[in-house]
C-alpha cells in the first residue's frame, strides 16, 4: 500500500482553475520533489494536502485512510481537520517562526499544547527530542536565540526542526529557500539531503534543480494545475520526454547561465 | 490658600481619577468584543458594530455625554442612572466606556490585521486550535504592536475626563476655575494643568517600560 495517494484532486479559485486532475502516489522513505514554473499549482497542492485548502473534488488517502473525499460534501469539525493535518508536517518559503519564542520554544510549543490538550506528561521527553532536533539542524548553540537574532537559514532550519517534532508520516517543504539569499541557501539543502538520507518521506517544491535532481527519489514537473510528467529525477530534469518539461528546463538553464 | 486650592484641587483629580480608571477597566475589554464582532463573518453580527463604531467616532465626545445623560430620561422617561451625583457620574463613565471601548476595537483590529496570515497557519499546520493559535501566538504579537496607539488613546482619555463638566460631573478643572469667581486668582488653573502633567508624564514613563519589556522580539 502506498503511504500517500492522491486522485483526481482538483481546486480552483473562483474561475481559475489551479489545480486540474493531480494524481500520484508515495511510499514511505521516498522523497518527491515537485519543480515548475510560478503559478502551476505546486503550492496549492501542498497547501491542500495540509488542509490549508479546500479541494473542490478528489482524494486523499495515507496509509489507506481517507484523509479527504471531495465526492462527500461533508465539512470536517476543526478537530478532524487538525488531526488529519497532522499527518503531513509543512515548512513555508518564509518560515513563518513565532517570533516572541526561541528557537527551542519554537520546537516544543506544538507537542507542548497536544500534550497537555491529550493530559498526559512528558515534558522532559519534549525538551530532550526537541534539542535532538536543533542539534540535528546544526542549531544547538543557538537554542536560545529569538528569530530576529538568527539568519534567514538559521531561522529555516528551525523551522524544519519544528515541523519535525510532531513526527508527521510526510514533511512538505514549500521552496524552503527561495526566500533566502543565495549564501544561506547552502545550508538549509544540506539538512534536507541529510533528512533524505535517513528515509524522510519528504515532499519538497523547488525551484533548486540540481537539488530536486539529486535529493528525490521521484521528480514530479507540473504545469498549469496537471503534472505533466513523473518520474527518476534524472531521466525528468536531465532528458524529459514532454515538450512542455523541455520548454521550462531550457528556460531554467537559460537564466542559470 | 495654597492648602485650600491644593485640597480642592485634589478632591476634583480623585474624581478625574476615578473616571479615568473605571473608564480603562472596562472599555479595554468592552473594546475587544467591538472588535471581534466588527471583525465577524457574519453581517448580522458585524454591521451592528461596525455602525456603533461609526456614530461613536463620527460625533463629539461632548455630544455624546449630553445624550448619555438626559436621553434616557427625556426620551424614555426612565431614571437609569440614578439621581444626584452618582447619577451624573454613571452617565458620563458609560459615555466615556462606550466611547473609548470603539476607538480600542479599531485599534486592536489594526493590530490583529497587521499579524501575517502565515503565523495562523504556521499554528494551524502544527495542530493547534484556534484558541491555542489567538492565545500562544497572536495575542503577545498584537499586544506589542498596539502598546504606542493605546497608550496615546491612554493619555487623550486622562485629559478627555474634563469633558464630564457638561453634565457637572466636578472633576479638577472645574474645582481650579471656582477659585477665578470666587477669589479673582487665576494660579489654581496653572496649578490644574500640572496635576495632568504629572499624571500623564507617569503614564509615559510606564508605556515606555512596557514598550521596553516586549522589545525582546521583533
Amino acid at each position: 500500500m502506498a503511504l500517500l495517494e492522491v486522485k483526481n484532486l482538483r481546486k480552483s479559485f473562483g474561475e481559475t482553475e489551479v489545480l486540474a486532475d493531480i494524481n500520484f502516489t508515495m511510499e514511505e522513505g521516498q522523497a518527491v520533489s515537485i519543480i515548475g514554473s510560478s503559478g502551476s499549482g505546486k503550492t496549492t497542492l501542498l497547501r491542500c494536502l495540509n488542509f490549508l485548502e479546500r479541494p473542490d473534488g478528489g482524494t486523499i488517502d495515507v496509509r489507506g485512510e481517507r484523509l479527504f473525499d471531495g465526492s462527500v460534501p461533508a465539512r470536517f469539525t476543526e478537530d478532524e481537520i487538525r488531526r488529519k493535518r497532522l499527518h503531513f508536517g509543512m515548512v513555508f518559503q518564509s518560515f513563518n517562526l513565532f517570533p516572541q519564542y526561541t528557537a527551542l520554544e519554537n520546537v516544543m510549543l506544538a507537542p507542548t499544547l497536544a500534550m497537555k490538550r491529550s493530559g498526559r506528561s512528558g515534558q522532559d521527553e519534549i525538551r530532550k527530542n526537541a534539542e535532538r532536533l536543533l542539534d540535528q539542524m546544526g542549531l544547538m548553540n543557538r537554542a536560545g536565540n529569538y528569530p530576529h537574532q538568527l539568519s534567514g537559514g538559521q531561522q529555516q532550519r528551525v523551522a524544519i526542526a519544528r515541523a519535525l517534532a510532531l513526527s508527521p508520516d510526510i514533511l512538505c517543504f514549500d521552496e524552503p529557500t527561495s526566500a533566502l539569499d543565495p549564501e544561506l541557501t547552502g545550508e538549509v539543502l544540506k539538512v534536507i539531503r541529510e533528512l533524505a538520507r535517513n528515509r524522510t518521506t519528504m515532499i519538497i517544491v523547488t525551484h533548486e534543480m540540481a537539488f530536486a535532481r539529486d535529493v528525490a527519489d521521484v521528480a514530479i514537473f507540473m504545469d498549469g494545475g496537471r503534472i505533466v510528467e513523473q518520474g527518476d529525477p534524472r531521466e525528468v530534469i536531465e532528458n524529459p520526454k514532454e515538450e512542455r518539461t523541455k520548454r521550462f528546463l531550457a528556460n531554467y538553464n537559460r537564466q542559470q547561465d | 490658600m495654597f492648602w485650600t486650592v491644593t485640597i480642592s484641587l485634589l478632591r476634583g483629580f480623585l474624581m478625574t481619577l476615578k473616571l479615568f480608571g473605571l473608564t480603562l477597566l472596562f472599555s479595554l475589554p468592552l473594546g475587544l468584543f467591538i472588535c471581534f464582532n466588527s471583525m465577524s463573518r457574519n453581517p448580522v453580527l458585524r454591521l451592528p458594530f461596525r455602525f456603533l463604531i461609526w456614530i461613536i467616532r463620527g460625533t463629539p465626545l461632548l455630544l455624546q455625554l449630553l445624550v448619555f445623560y438626559y436621553g434616557p430620561g427625556i426620551l424614555f422617561h426612565t431614571n437609569l442612572w440614578g439621581s444626584g451625583d452618582s447619577g451624573r457620574f454613571f452617565a458620563a463613565l458609560a459615555a466615556f466606556v462606550i466611547n473609548y471601548a470603539c476607538y480600542f476595537s479599531e485599534i486592536y483590529r489594526g493590530g490583529i490585521q497587521s499579524i501575517p496570515v502565515g503565523q495562523y497557519e504556521a499554528g494551524q499546520v502544527l495542530g493547534m486550535t484556534k484558541g491555542q493559535i489567538f492565545r500562544k501566538i497572536i495575542f503577545l504579537q498584537v499586544i506589542k504592536r498596539i502598546v504606542p496607539p493605546i497608550s496615546n488613546e491612554i493619555i487623550t482619555l486622562v485629559k478627555d475626563t474634563s469633558l464630564a463638566r457638561v453634565i457637572a460631573v466636578y472633576e479638577i478643572i472645574w474645582s481650579g476655575q471656582s477659585f477665578i469667581k470666587a477669589e479673582g486668582i487665576i494660579w489654581p488653573l496653572f496649578y490644574t494643568g500640572a496635576f495632568y502633567l504629572i499624571f500623564s508624564g507617569l503614564l509615559t514613563i510606564l508605556f515606555h517600560y512596557i514598550e521596553r519589556k516586549l522589545n525582546y522580539f521583533r
